[in-house]
């Protein structure tokens, strides 16, 4: 009965994730749909977090510096190399370029542990963002202005339905990826770790390596939702990689559920929707949002996502 | 010339290294005893600042003005630690980001309402508005330098109190083994409540200094207490030494970075582009700083308890 229940959530969510976009024109509110694509965007940078945090235990807060990164990958390649600017070329070399620089940074940072793991991280996030305030050729302070989606096949991608679509085929497959990979030897050995990781250290496994691989495919997905996000708002700002976002998407993750499969877009969705709706209500929203978050902190630690988890298995 | 330069630019570093240290001294301090990340921290400063500001407008004396911040904001500090924070030791760090993420969001948005969305002008106060000749030659703002001096005469009560009393005794047996020093009779609730306390006013003092050479702002707090984390990891949590040593360090390379950098840039490149990637670099350095500490010493400079 419970599973059914816990399915039967899991059902609605798609069939509203699906029946959005039409529903939301019929109503005359087409504006909600780019609201939508940034929200399974949000999620997916959420659920690569929640890929390092909650089931890796690696609590980083420079997880910007791959949404940036995938964003900017977008922008260059759009300027430099408009020949590669199709999204089925520059959105693997986004995740690609990404999931190199998150091997570089976590080889580095996987040296220490704990809060100064947080600050290292947050500081390799830091510094690119001086970088690209500072490369004038790319914008500096002001950004990019991206001309037009990236193209790709036949489909009018300047159409936000179309593109809602796109996400939504990219967060369900990103999804489905990590539920296997939660459930494969390489996530419960993960999962040991971030439990007791002298324990695993001494059954034979190189615990090193793999948190350094989580590492790497939590920074190539947060590039992927980085070139997502380039592409709906058009514009990339050097604030995608300040810590501001690192700390957004942390917030959201602890909100949703952590080590939770849908605590990102359980979180983000909430966050969002509690932004927009509060920030109409009120202007004085953000005392209103800081209580919600004291609440949640004391009245359901195990974030929204474990609500709904009544029990262990 | 260049000699008289670098000599304003060491006292610059000085100035606002000690700024930073009464930052971080209250802060490594509740992190190394009571294990918080407390990023309400920087609200606290920024509350600080504003009490000031305001007082300073209502009764015309900056010193009477600083002493009424200082203690306004030490009961602020500690109702909020009785009210939110005593509920958040023993959770995990993540619960702790969130809820005093929350108290960041709050903080920002009652210090909006009450004062509104227009920075507030605190002025240096009359008497040290001029300039003092150190050297013939040295030119520097009186203002600062009196910085220099409360932030020397802060540092030195605090090593006081920390070494040589009793209280700083059981402060210290806190920061480096809280589990054995609660075996050994230590109340920690009423100790932490205390140095809760004695860190929001340094908070405070750091606002009231800093407010006039900065802008009294909504977000001054974020945008300080970022520097602060650094060097609370530089130095090692919970380690008073580490904290002043590492806020110095990081002032001088901040200090350094922003006054020297774009200059010696200058030499190899054009000047707009020196122009433009100076001041970032020399934001960069303070990063480059900890990497590289963490790198050799993961535990910062002086990890307490050793």
């Amino acid at each position: 009965m419970l599973l059914l229940l816990r399915h039967g959530w899991v059902v609605a969510a798609c069939l509203f994730a699906l029946a959005f976009p039409p529903v939301a024109t019929w109503l005359g509110q087409d504006f909600y749909i780019g609201v939508a694509s940034r929200v399974l965007i949000w999620a997916l940078l959420a659920s690569s977090l929640n890929l390092l945090v909650g089931m890796g235990g690696m609590v980083s807060m420079g997880h910007a510096a791959f949404f940036g990164i995938g964003a900017y990958v977008v922008g260059i390649v759009a300027m430099d190399a408009p020949q590669w600017s199709g999204m089925p070329i520059a959105l693997p070399l986004a995740m690609l370029i990404t999931g190199a620089l998150a091997l570089a940074i976590g080889a580095i940072c996987l040296r220490t542990r704990g809060v100064y793991f947080i600050m290292i991280t947050l500081a390799f996030a830091q510094m690119l963002f001086y970088i690209f305030i500072s490369l004038k050729s790319y914008g500096g302070d002001d950004g990019m202005q991206l001309a037009e989606r990236s193209p790709l096949g036949g489909f009018d991608m300047s159409n936000d339905t179309v593109f809602y679509y796109l996400v939504l085929a990219i967060l369900a497959l990103s999804l489905l990826i990590l539920a296997r990979l939660r459930d494969s030897r390489f996530g419960r050995v993960l999962l040991g770790i971030k439990d007791n990781e002298a324990r695993m250290a001494s059954l034979g496994y190189a615990t090193y390596r793999f948190k350094l691989t989580t590492f790497v495919i939590a920074g190539a997905l947060g590039g992927l939702a980085g070139a997502l996000m380039a592409n709906q708002n058009g514009f990339i700002s050097p604030n995608m990689l300040h810590w501001d976002q690192s700390g957004t998407t942390l917030v959201m993750i602890i909100l949703g559920g952590l080590g939770s499969l849908w605590g990102g877009l359980a979180g983000a969705t909430i966050f969002i929707v509690l932004e927009e709706s509060l920030s109409a209500a009120t202007p004085h929203w953000q005392i209103a949002l800081g209580l919600i978050l004291l609440g949640v902190v004391f009245f359901a630690p195990k974030g929204i996502a474990g609500l709904f988890a009544r029990k262990p298995r | 010339m260049t000699w008289i330069l670098i000599l304003e630019q060491c006292l610059n570093s000085l100035q606002f290294g000690l700024m930073l240290f009464l930052l971080v001294a209250g802060l490594t301090l509740i992190f190394g005893i009571m294990d918080l990340i407390n990023l309400a921290h920087g609200s606290l400063y920024m509350i600080g600042a504003y009490l000031v500001a305001t007082f300073a407008k209502a009764s015309d004396s900056f010193l009477l003005a600083v002493l009424l911040g200082l203690a306004a904001t030490a009961v602020i500090g500690m109702v909020i630690e009785a009210l939110v924070l005593r509920g958040l030791y023993k959770r995990d760090h993540l619960s702790q980001v969130l809820a005093t993420f929350g108290l960041i969001l709050i903080a920002n948005e009652t210090t909006r309402a009450i004062w509104g969305v227009q920075p507030l002008s605190l002025n240096v106060p009359q008497a040290l508005s001029g300039s003092v000749e150190l050297l013939p030659g040295l030119h520097y703002s009186a203002f600062r330098l009196a910085i220099i001096v409360v932030g020397l005469a802060v540092a030195a009560l605090l090593y006081f109190v920390v070494v040589r009393t009793r209280v700083g005794m059981l402060v210290r047996a806190g920061a480096s083994n809280r589990k054995m020093a609660t075996a050994m009779g230590t109340n920690i609730k009423w100790l932490f409540t205390a140095v809760f306390g004695a860190g929001a006013a340094l908070c405070a003092l750091a606002g009231a200094m800093l407010g006039p050479l900065l802008v009294v702002q909504v977000g001054m707090g974020e945008n300080i207490l970022i520097l602060a984390f650094v060097t609370v990891v530089i130095g090692g949590i919970g380690s008073m030494r580490g904290a002043f040593i590492g806020a110095l360090l990081v002032g001088v390379v901040d200090t350094f970075g922003r006054a020297f950098v774009p200059t010696l840039l200058r030499t190899g490149l054009s000047p707009s582009l020196a122009d433009a990637a100076g001041p970032s670099l020399a934001a960069i350095a303070i990063y480059l700083l900890m990497v590289i500490v963490l790198f050799w010493k993961p535990q910062g400079l002086f990890p307490a308890g050793s």
